[in-house]
């Protein structure tokens, strides 16, 4: 009988996303954030990010952000090759700064997002999704 | 004289156990003076045991970051100090390891759903209006519920007239089965975090919570189904649905019950204690959390803030009964006593009784069937290992010739006493689920180091939100060292093949054994029918201490 390497216990999402992720990586994400904030202090309130502790699946993981009295937000997967996730622009009509969407998590990492705020100033907010193969609970 | 008589009469085997049981009556385990104007009756993780059976709790559960050395994570003699639980008394037998095979003689078994019918029927006569609250893991875990999909456990607990329930194991039935029989509930199905996968929207047919009117105050009852379904189980067997924690949406759920004029907010919760611990002080305005998943029993309830933490236990070794006192939108106090069903002093409820038989009925023959015989107390529970999975990891090493067996780290099992027969009903109480395929694999030494490192982070990360709740993946075959303090990918060292001695080779291949792959189309053996041709060729089981995993950091 034949056994693949994918049929192994609750291995599924594959154990090369399990490494640890290399600094140029992270130093890229930093590299966007300058570029985004010009490099201008970021507070740590007013802006909310809701992500998943552990992602179900690596591959489409739910997040959302808001930031009432934002005019753009970025969101950043610090741990992907290609860290930039997206940018959402609010309108002054838009009734609401908030916006959800999924991203590809290539492994472990931290999820960042940062508002630019109508008076220009800045919010950061992070969060770490784990990627995991799979255990079992009780 | 009496005394010298019921000795002479008895011997001591019997002795002890009249002796045992002379100091217990059902009134006592019972006594309770009500309390307040609103009772809840909490049970969880059954895991299908109809019957009673023996259930030894953990020698080693370790806490991590600030749970280190708080409960659940103390046993043995920490345990009954922190409690005033004397050596050998009832509540020892019932909480700790130690002496367990000789307390168990004593004391006999514990749990019978019978008997847990016969304390909700006693909390009822005190106060009819008492709700019931099922934690879940109750449509898991036997050879009859295996064979009927859940339905003896659906059928045995809807005669006990739960009010409300949530979820885990039960959606290892895959959707289409617990859809079928969460739409024929007679009683509220919740989980706040039970979302629609593909919209990330609540799910229709699992609702957040559900409003009781109880002692002229508004309950409301959350629920909150196990976060990590699709990782922890096979997420294939249920693809519509998506899980977590979402403690924002709790809190929501919270603030939109209180403002529907809720006087108590419940959560029966499905998320393990630390994660509750930890929910409880991130989600505000929630009285009280029943607690389920990591089979923790505390006699106490534990507080967060303004929040009450009740752990059940599991099982049906215990009931726990909590009284409120609510007046004026106000939880004004909380009286609680977790209750230890031993089943040779609860008289079973005959109604309850006949129900359970029934079930088993058509399954008599095969449930049991004498496979072997045990020399060694044979039981699950402890961060590392335990005998079953000793005796499993043997079974897997052995009938399919490999160097490493892999054993999930689920809680569930009862135990077996040195001397009992292993029937087949006792080895599908601790094997039995969905997904058994033994498979049978080459992994390299790089690989099971990072299978080792990902399920040691699923216990020892120090965050709560990030454990899975289960214990260590236990290991035959192999040894290794454990720094359960260091981050993942640092907390494995020393991995070493038993039968050579020699040190786990990164560029190596071994042939692997194991059970319980969450992936689709594992192919293997059912793992109960490895085991049970592993105790035949045995007859009598015997296990070699299992001194192959160290720990630091504890």
């Amino acid at each position: 009988m034949e056994f693949s390497r994918r049929d192994t216990l609750g291995l599924g999402l594959g154990a090369v996303a399990l490494t640890m992720l290399p600094m140029p990586v992270v130093a890229a994400a930093d590299d966007r954030i300058a570029e985004f904030t010009g490099g201008a202090d970021m507070a740590d309130s007013g802006l909310t990010l809701t992500a998943p502790e552990i992602a179900e699946n690596g591959n489409t993981v739910p997040i959302e952000v808001s930031a009432p009295g934002a005019t753009a937000i970025l969101v950043l997967a610090t741990g992907n090759p290609e860290p930039g996730v997206a940018t959402f622009n609010f309108g002054p009509l838009a009734a609401v700064q908030a916006a959800s969407t999924r991203i590809r998590l290539a492994g472990t990492q931290d999820v960042v997002a940062v508002a630019k705020m109508a008076d220009g100033s800045f919010a950061k907010a992070s969060a770490t999704v784990k990627v995991t193969i799979g255990g079992c609970g009780g | 004289m009496a005394a010298s008589a019921l000795v002479g009469a008895s011997g001591f085997g019997n002795w002890a156990r009249l002796a045992a049981q002379q100091k217990l009556t059902q009134d006592q385990l019972l006594q309770f003076d009500t309390y307040g104007n609103i009772s809840l009756i909490h049970v969880t993780d059954i895991h299908a045991q109809l019957k009673p059976i023996y259930f030894r709790e953990p020698s080693i559960n370790l806490g991590v970051g600030a749970n280190k050395g708080h409960v659940p994570h103390i046993t043995g003699a920490d345990f009954r100090k922190a409690y005033g639980i004397a050596d050998g008394s009832p509540s020892a037998y019932a909480l700790t390891y130690n002496d367990f095979a000789s307390l168990a003689e004593g004391y006999g078994r514990v749990g019978g759903l019978d008997r847990v019918s016969t304390i909700i029927n006693a909390i009822r006569a005190d106060r009819p209006d008492a709700l019931l609250l099922d934690g879940g893991d109750t449509w898991h875990g036997s050879y009859t519920c295996h064979h009927t999909e859940g339905q003896d456990m659906v059928n045995v607990m809807n005669a006990l007239k739960p009010d409300a329930m949530t979820f885990h194991w039960e959606f290892t039935l895959g959707s289409d089965r617990v859809n079928e029989i969460v739409e024929g509930l007679p009683f509220a199905a919740l989980g706040q975090n039970i979302f629609d996968a593909e919209w990330d929207e609540p799910a229709e047919l699992f609702k957040p919570y559900k409003f009781f009117d109880r002692g002229g105050a508004k309950v409301a009852v959350i629920g909150q189904a196990f976060p990590y379904m699709p990782i922890a189980n096979p997420g294939w067997m249920f693809p519509e649905y998506s899980f977590g924690i979402r403690d924002e949406h709790m809190q929501d759920m919270v603030d939109e019950v209180r403002a529907a004029g809720a006087d108590v907010v419940v959560v029966l919760s499905h998320n393990g204690f630390d994660v509750d611990k930890k929910m409880a002080g991130v989600v505000s305005g929630i009285d009280v959390i029943l607690s389920g998943h990591t089979h923790d029993a505390l006699p106490e309830p534990v507080l967060v803030g303004k929040t009450h933490i009740i752990a059940s236990g599991s099982n049906g070794k215990f009931v726990s009964r909590v009284d409120l006192d609510v007046r004026d939108s106000q939880l004004r106090g909380l009286r609680h006593k977790l209750i230890p069903v031993f089943a040779d002093v609860i008289a079973p409820d005959p109604v309850i009784s006949k129900l359970i038989d029934e079930q088993r009925a058509p399954y008599e023959a095969e449930l049991a069937e004498v496979i072997g015989q045990t020399d060694e107390l044979l039981y699950r529970r402890g961060n590392f290992n335990g005998t079953w999975d000793d005796l499993i990891c043997d079974a897997l090493l052995s009938e399919r010739e490999a160097d490493i067996a892999l054993s999930p780290g689920v809680r569930w099992g009862p135990s077996l006493l040195p001397g009992d027969d292993i029937t087949r009903e006792d080895i599908w109480n601790v094997t039995s689920m969905s997904y058994g395929a033994a498979y049978r694999n080459e992994m390299t030494g790089e690989f099971l180091k990072v299978v080792m490192e990902d399920v040691a982070d699923n216990i020892f990360n120090p965050d709560p939100y990030y454990q899975q709740g289960g214990d260590m993946v236990r290991v035959g075959g192999m040894g290794y060292h454990i720094d359960i303090t260091k981050p993942q990918g640092e907390r494995i060292s020393n991995m070493t093949l038993l039968k050579t001695g020699e040190a786990i080779d990164p560029a190596k291949t071994y042939t692997v054994a194991g059970w319980a792959s969450v992936n689709e189309g594992t192919e293997g053996p059912q793992i109960w029918d490895v085991v049970e041709s592993h105790i035949r060729k045995m007859g009598t089981v015997t296990l070699s201490p299992n001194n192959s995993v160290q720990v630091s950091g504890a």
